[in-house]
């Protein structure tokens, strides 16, 4: 019940949104053809400004990934983790987490095939991939957009975040899942 | 500070993948994540364009208005320094609604374009201002009601109860949103601009 009407929601939320705001410019006599060209001519360019920052944060997290330094992270950190009985197998999900949107959405997938949704992995994974989101992403988009080098305390923001998101999920799984 | 932290990402993946025979995959991961990275920002034209577009015609028709007044708490709570009414507070309330709506494709064109308008109120060009790091802090601990694509996942891999985990993802967040910018409020001071 719940679940369909969250699904509804989701496929209804875009649709309806751009009906409302249709409906309340023609209404406010506003040309919204005009208007949306006017508005849709700096697409083009804030894109493509992305493209140097895009291609030396991807490149870098492409290689961390494909050298194994992160599964030799995993490894250093595992033993440390098992002493507060936390899940080893989250670890790489958390370590991914941060740095690429598909790289932990292939993890968490593979978690939720090999442990299953509903084990306790499972719904912690779940709740850590869906609690926040890629901070280097988002630090290289958003601040590549107008092109900012010096992020300040940007970065170490991010992290203490997701980190906060990681401990918020375990301790909230174990609260609420048991 | 962003120099030192992509160089040692780039040492240590080429360290590391000299040291465990993996040095053929380099040249090939570096070819293959680059035209990712143009894949990605080719990709996000059309959503930047259409968007910017629509956000144009909320912005004349006055429908910002509304979200302003809806949402402004949360603007003055956050941005206590911005004017209330300038286009850098549109786009962020823009962004955070989009987000909130789980209307992902909206959310970073409105992220975007609040980063643009933070940067004409930037007295530092070239570093970041405290508003862009709060917005930032709030950005990337994403506020979603609805984490669809994790609920189609588990859907997926046969979950008997694929929704049960988004009371546990709404309260991971907000502890991640709060910590967030409480962290960034607290390091603000360390960071002042100018300085690395």
């Amino acid at each position: 019940m719940l679940q369909s009407l969250l699904q509804i929601l989701a496929a209804w939320s875009i649709p309806l949104f751009l009906l409302l705001v249709l409906v309340y410019a023609v209404y406010k006599k506003v040309d919204v053809f005009d208007t949306f060209v006017e508005g849709a001519k700096d697409g083009f360019q804030t894109s493509v400004t992305l493209i140097p920052f895009l291609v030396a944060m991807i490149v870098a997290i492409g290689l961390l990934r494909a050298s194994g330094a992160i599964d030799l992270l995993v490894g250093l950190l595992e033993p440390l983790l098992t002493r507060f009985r936390i899940p080893g197998e989250i670890l790489p999900l958390a370590l991914m987490r941060p740095l690429s949107g598909s790289g932990a959405l292939g993890i968490t997938a593979e978690i939720l095939n090999s442990y299953g949704p509903d084990s306790f992995v499972g719904r912690v994974a779940s709740t850590m991939q869906g609690s926040t989101d890629t901070t280097f992403y988002i630090l290289t988009v958003y601040f590549g957009s107008v092109g900012i080098r010096k992020i300040r305390h940007a970065l170490a923001v991010g992290l203490i975040a997701d980190f906060a998101a990681f401990a918020a999920a375990l301790i909230f799984c174990t609260l609420v899942f048991g | 500070m962003i120099n030192i932290i992509w160089f040692a990402m780039m040492f240590i993946g080429l360290v590391v993948a000299a040291a465990t025979g993996k040095i053929d995959a380099v040249s090939e991961v570096i070819f293959s994540s680059a035209e990712q990275a143009v894949a990605v920002a080719f990709s996000m034209i059309s959503v930047m364009t259409f968007w910017l577009g629509i956000m144009k015609i909320i912005e004349k028709s006055g429908l910002i208005h509304w979200v302003v007044k809806i949402l402004r708490p949360l603007s003055v709570l956050l941005f206590p320094r911005l004017p209330q009414n300038h286009p850098a507070v549109h786009a962020i309330l823009m962004n955070m609604s989009a987000n909130l709506l789980g209307m992902g494709s909206a959310a970073t064109p409105f992220g975007l374009k609040a980063m643009q308008e933070l940067q004409k109120l930037n007295p530092d060009a070239g570093s970041a201002s405290d508003e862009m790091c709060t917005f930032l802090a709030v950005n990337t601990s994403s506020i979603t009601l609805l984490p669809t694509t994790v609920i189609a996942l588990r859907a997926a891999s046969g979950s008997q109860n694929p929704t049960e985990i988004v009371g546990t993802t709404i309260m991971a967040t907000l502890v991640a949103w709060t910590t967030g910018i409480i962290a960034e409020r607290l390091l603000r001071n360390f960071s002042r601009a100018g300085r690395r």
